[in-house]
């Protein structure tokens, strides 16, 4: 694996670039296309409600995928990734309008391991609520 | 309706292969807006030291997830899928799952519980390549909501 990020220059508290990813009801069915998910959920408003949600909302492998690039742009290979994992704590809300929604990713070196391996706590927003918990990577570095 | 605990444990067969294409793989990474180039050029990825181009650490779940439907579906342990969520997922690489292979899904009941009336489910899918050589394992934790006592009568 070829990191670009060197294990000695890191330390605990590092913080890696701080993403935002927009999310349009495009973006979700072009997800859906993508990955099989096809639960309405995420594209059909009425369903959605009918299920007690407040609108249509993204898909949260969509979320995790997200997060997930702001360590894989760090680090430049995705093949660096260990261990990779979330907990899904509230919805991203996607409104059928031209903005849609924005997940907000920042991240921070928590722990430095044995073996050149960083763990990565991550902490995604939408609309001002965390959308992901316990969400941590661990990335073997260079 | 609390889940039964003896399906801990329980392992469904190997799902049939799934071949991964390099036109999949770049599919996959637009609808996620990733440009790494790792993902759609295998010069790219050669340089980074994998075969062929690799996939985003989040694509297994779209092979996991299916095979995990087994278990889902399976009309002994009874779940309401209807009122299913997607509580925790994670990951454990050994290496990235890349263009030209075929996988193999063999999925696991890690943990049945039953927390304020929501049935919690969590299958282990662990993924192998032609030659039998672990590639990634997924946990994906599956919560049924409680049921609505004024919509079904009972909770």
């Amino acid at each position: 694996m070829a990191a670009t990020v060197a294990y000695d220059e890191v330390e605990v508290g590092t913080e890696l670039p701080a993403q935002s990813f927009p999310v349009t009801r495009a973006t979700l069915v072009q997800y859906a296309g993508a990955s099989g998910d096809f639960n309405p959920i995420h594209w059909n408003e009425k369903f959605a409600r009918e299920v007690g949600l407040p609108d249509v909302i993204a898909h949260g492998m969509f979320t995790m995928a997200s997060a997930a690039r702001v360590v894989t742009d760090w680090v430049g290979d995705p093949g660096a990734v260990v261990d990779y994992g979330v907990r899904f704590i509230k919805p991203v809300v996607v409104p059928n309008d031209d903005e849609g929604a924005l997940i907000e990713v920042t991240a921070k070196v928590a722990v430095k391991m044995d073996d050149n391996q960083v763990r990565v706590d991550l902490v995604a927003m939408s609309a001002g609520q965390k959308v992901l918990g316990m969400s941590r990577a661990v990335v073997r570095l260079a | 309706m609390a889940l039964d605990q003896s399906f801990v444990g329980r392992s469904y067969p190997p799902t049939p292969a799934y071949e991964v294409g390099r036109e999949k793989i770049r599919e996959f990474a637009e609808a996620i807006g990733d440009p790494n180039p790792a993902y759609t050029d295998p010069e790219a990825a050669k340089a980074l030291g994998h075969p062929d181009v690799v996939a985003p650490p989040t694509f297994a779940f779209a092979i996991t997830y299916k095979a995990a439907g087994l278990v889902i579906a399976d009309p002994e342990l009874g779940l309401d899928y209807s009122r299913v969520v997607h509580g925790d997922q994670k990951f454990s690489y050994t290496r990235p799952v890349r263009a030209g292979d075929r996988l193999t899904v063999t999925s696991t009941i890690e943990s049945v519980k039953s927390l304020a009336g929501n049935d919690v489910l969590e299958v282990r899918g662990e993924v192998h390549d032609a030659s039998g050589e672990h590639v990634v394992t997924a946990w994906t934790k599956l919560v049924a909501r409680a049921a609505d006592p004024e919509q079904d009568g009972d909770a």
